[in-house]
């Protein structure tokens, strides 16, 4: 078995741990060097096959508040596909996100920033990717918020995404940006990413997606550590029950 | 960079908890084989202050070492109703707790033997990319032979060693602690 059955992280294009412009790392980043960790079952498993209880309802954030409403704010649609490091799709993967309303403010009670909620919208989707590792919420635009960070900090619009990949290796937490936003440059989170990698944060306006009459369109493709060269064989000891 | 090269980590933010489904403790459904345990133990900073926005998850084999996933050759014999997977939301006071099965010896590389043990991936406000540790558990023989608490400083092995803390209507009760940052930093891995 080699050491790594995953491609490492990325160091050039990963934030690092500890980033002082955004203050909240400073007492939350480790400072022992971590660890190297061979990559053996239990990192080449992972959670991410097993999770598929989604409905397509469940990717519609303008409607899945279920309330009987429409969501208020500008439609957009998201949608991208999701890859590994070779290129290859990751099929039946589960995508969750989560973001603010139009007007900048999370269903959530940690959330005071005094801007109105909308009873239509509750801010979170899934869905699983397609066979060709592609994926599509239909979403508002969510609004630019204030937070404590600094004197007049404004987070950028931005969506959250969490997605598991086929092993424990390949998680990953993210956040999407929108682009042309002059916030980007003032924002310590975006800014802890190598300027040169931003654009794989920052979604594209893409008018082939953009539906007439109904929803702006815009692409973000999801790229998630891939395999080594060489490919994995089942692992676990013994025959198998 | 290439065309493909990874997406970067951002922070999970402080705002997660309606965006995750399944947030709760319960790893082990009734009936699950094995030696029921319950963990508990807080999300600590760098000033020894709970963390309150943290999400822990956790990964494991059943009570037979088996994974459910399509890698683990011995994955048909897990119970329909184990999936070995749980994300909690650490509390007010940083506690996050888990209920699930001991789980069984998974293999290691070249024919070892691993001792029994959770994967654990710490996400929170403030991480920019989430971190990664192990619980083993106080008293099981597997842990001295384990190859990767074996590759961990001696002094900080105990860091991912969960003590055993009794035990509550026959469920073996242990702690463990996942400290951010400072003297008794968790040992975090780069996987």
């Amino acid at each position: 078995m080699s050491e790594s059955a995953y491609r490492p992280r990325d160091d050039e294009a990963s934030p690092p741990l500890d980033h002082p412009p955004y203050r909240s790392t400073s007492l939350r980043h480790p400072v022992r060097p971590l660890v190297p960790l061979p990559h053996t079952i239990s990192e080449i498993t992972g959670p991410g096959p097993a999770i598929s209880a989604v409905t397509p309802a469940d990717a519609d954030l303008t409607t899945n508040a279920a309330v009987g409403g429409e969501a208020i704010g500008e439609r957009i649609l998201v949608t991208g596909r999701v890859l590994d490091e070779t290129g290859e799709p990751v099929p039946d993967t589960l995508i969750e996100i989560w973001q603010a309303n139009a007007a900048g403010r999370y269903v959530h009670e940690r959330d005071q920033h005094p801007a109105p909620l909308d009873p239509n919208f509750r801010g979170t989707g899934r869905c699983l990717t397609e066979a060709d590792g592609s994926y599509r919420f239909l979403t508002i635009r969510p609004g630019a918020y204030p937070w404590g960070n600094h004197p007049n900090a404004w987070r950028p619009a931005h969506i959250h995404l969490s997605l598991f990949g086929p092993a424990l290796a390949t998680r990953l937490v993210t956040q999407m940006y929108f682009p042309d936003d002059p916030l980007h440059e003032l924002d310590p989170i975006l800014g802890a990413v190598p300027r040169a990698h931003w654009d794989r944060l920052i979604a594209t306006y893409d008018h082939d997606i953009t539906e007439h009459e109904w929803a702006l369109g815009f692409r973000f493709e999801i790229v998630l550590r891939g395999p080594e060269a060489t490919p994995f064989e089942s692992r676990g000891a013994g025959s198998p029950a | 960079m290439s065309a493909h090269s990874q997406t970067p980590s951002q922070t999970i933010g402080p705002f997660f908890h309606d965006g995750l489904m399944g947030l709760g403790g319960d790893l082990a459904p009734e009936g699950a084989a094995g030696r029921r345990v319950r963990i508990e133990g807080r999300v600590l900073d760098g000033a020894a202050e709970p963390v309150d926005d943290a999400m822990v998850e956790v990964w494991q084999a059943d009570g037979q070492g088996r994974y459910r996933h399509p890698f683990d050759g011995r994955s048909s014999g897990v119970e329909r109703s184990f999936v070995g997977f749980g994300r909690m939301a650490s509390g007010s006071d940083g506690t996050y707790r888990l209920d699930t099965v001991l789980p069984g010896t998974v293999p290691g590389r070249g024919g070892s033997i691993q001792a029994p043990h959770l994967n654990v991936q710490v996400f929170a406000r403030g991480l920019l990319v989430h971190l990664s540790t192990r619980i083993y558990f106080e008293g099981e023989q597997a842990n001295d032979g384990d190859e990767v608490l074996g590759t961990v400083p001696p002094e900080r092995r105990d860091t991912l060693v969960a003590r055993a803390d009794g035990e509550a209507g026959g469920v073996a009760c242990y702690r463990f602690d996942v400290v951010l940052q400072g003297e008794n930093e968790t040992v975090f891995f780069d996987l």
